[in-house]
């Protein structure tokens, strides 16, 4: 199984490739279209602003052989930011998104009066709401580790697959045909995230 | 429940009131040992950075981060923003700050507003006066700065920390317990999340310090030496046998937040800014 987490901007991904080597495979970061067309499976990862997300993939030409690879069926997983860019576009920017999952990426507005703070980083429970494999076998209340201050609002309420709630119900992971978002952080999420991927690289 | 892991150069060590470290292994391995144990962060402090101004070891620090499975805080030596921009750079999530919250609080605030409060903890290490008093330390509990930790606390939290890192110096490392009372003055004056450290020497102390108000409990001993010979043995309780011990605990702290709740005509049910962080 050849694992390719595309390695398009700034930030320390050690820690995928880390828990992905304890489940038996070795996966590794790149930014060059040759071995991300040759992937079984592609994560997509991202940390910092929307827009700088887009004009990195744009820089090292990566968009044309991520929407190959998206048209051929394979699956891939976007993490936090590598979710939200999968959207339409994002209120955080003005560049238009991936548009794989049709919807916007809007701001976590909390309810007036609310002591909760933005962004929202801490451990927080998911509800799946379909029978998604990528969620099977989580254990009884599955949390993950969420750091975020923007949401995947998706345009049709079928490709949300797991709810969170912190101050308002948001949708944790998306799923449309084969590409699934996540907004939380499985390599920061022990047990959970280690069970995640498994769900993820199972055949 | 927070293993509190300290960095002396490449080593992981344990002190006993700030002094005295004692080996306990290579960082690596125990990071590896903590990512089996399901713990739910674990905070790192460099024990000799700011007190020798070594350099920080950004190597070693972004290798812990890929090798650590859940979030992870770095002290120790944090004296300005670009630092911190660049630890969070390495994929550490959030940064203590003592010393340096102490000279140039703005920094806190800076901080703050740059990557958000929860990115932002203040370390309060507080020492127990021989007048039964309290006084805050820093580098190392070797400069005293003549104020009260609650008065300290409180100025912190003012300055936009996202939570408060308490230690009771007098307490580290000598197994005796928390100092609940401590805890109890800090906890109730500020409204951000209270760690309470320091004393844990026994797996059923594990609770007090979050019945007498603190948000999360952190512990270095405990988790890292066993028996009174103080023999080095990473370990953790097990996930099942934790919640139970902290049960009554969670359960008492729920029913004081209801009547909080209740009391305020305009609340609505949802959840307090402490349920993201079972355990």
């Amino acid at each position: 199984m050849k694992v390719v987490i595309v390695g398009y901007g700034i930030g320390n991904l050690g820690a995928i490739p880390n828990m992905l080597q304890r489940l038996g495979v070795d996966a590794h970061i790149s930014r060059d279209p040759a071995t991300i067309r040759a992937a079984d499976r592609l994560i997509l990862p991202g940390v910092g602003a929307f827009d700088a997300a887009i004009r990195a993939l744009h820089q090292y030409d990566l968009v044309p052989v991520l929407n190959e690879r998206v048209q051929a069926g394979l699956p891939v997983l976007g993490l936090c930011l590598g979710m939200e860019i999968m959207a339409s576009d994002s209120e955080e920017g003005t560049l238009p998104g991936l548009g794989w999952i049709p919807g916007r990426v809007v701001r976590l507005i909390l309810p007036p009066g609310d002591a909760l703070r933005i962004p929202h980083m801490g451990w927080n429970y998911i509800t799946p709401l379909t029978d998604l494999p990528l969620l099977h076998e989580l254990g009884e209340r599955p949390r993950f580790y969420f750091a975020h201050s923007y949401h995947f609002a998706a345009a049709s309420p079928d490709d949300v697959a797991a709810t969170t709630t912190y101050g308002i119900p948001f949708a944790s992971v998306i799923h449309h045909d084969n590409v699934t978002g996540i907004q939380f952080h499985p390599e920061k999420s022990h047990r959970f995230g280690l069970k995640l991927f498994e769900n993820f690289l199972a055949p | 429940m927070i293993p509190v892991l300290l960095l002396d150069e490449d080593g992981m060590v344990k002190t006993v009131r700030y002094t005295d470290p004692t080996y306990v292994g290579d960082p690596v391995n125990v990071i590896n040992l903590f990512n089996r144990f399901e713990v739910d962060e674990i905070a790192l402090l460099n024990i000799r950075a700011t007190v020798d101004g070594t350099a920080m070891p950004f190597a070693l620090m972004e290798e812990l981060a890929s090798e650590c499975w859940v979030p992870l805080s770095y002290g120790g030596g944090i004296s300005n923003l670009e630092q911190v921009r660049q630890i969070l750079g390495l994929g550490i999530e959030k940064v203590v700050l003592g010393t340096a919250a102490a000279d140039q609080p703005e920094l806190i605030r800076t901080v703050a507003e740059t990557f958000g409060s929860q990115a932002v903890v203040v370390s309060v290490d507080a020492m127990q006066t021989r007048a039964g008093g309290y006084d805050v330390v820093v580098e190392s509990a070797t400069r005293y700065l003549g104020v009260d930790p609650v008065v300290y606390a409180l100025r912190m939290a003012a300055m936009g920390a996202g939570e408060i890192l308490l230690n009771a110096v007098h307490r580290d490392g000598t197994m005796a317990g928390y100092d609940l009372a401590l805890i109890d003055v800090v906890s109730h004056a500020v409204d951000i999340p209270v760690i309470a450290c320091g004393g844990a020497g026994d797996r059923r102390d594990l609770a007090t310090p979050l019945l007498a108000g603190a948000s999360a409990v952190g512990a270095g001993s405990l988790f890292v030496f066993q028996g009174r010979a103080r023999s080095v043995l990473v370990n953790f309780p097990e996930r099942g046998a934790l919640e139970a011990m902290l049960e009554p605990a969670l359960r008492h702290r729920a029913e004081a937040q209801a009547q909080v709740n209740t009391a305020r005509s305009d609340s609505t049910t949802r959840p307090t800014p402490l349920s993201p962080r079972p355990g």
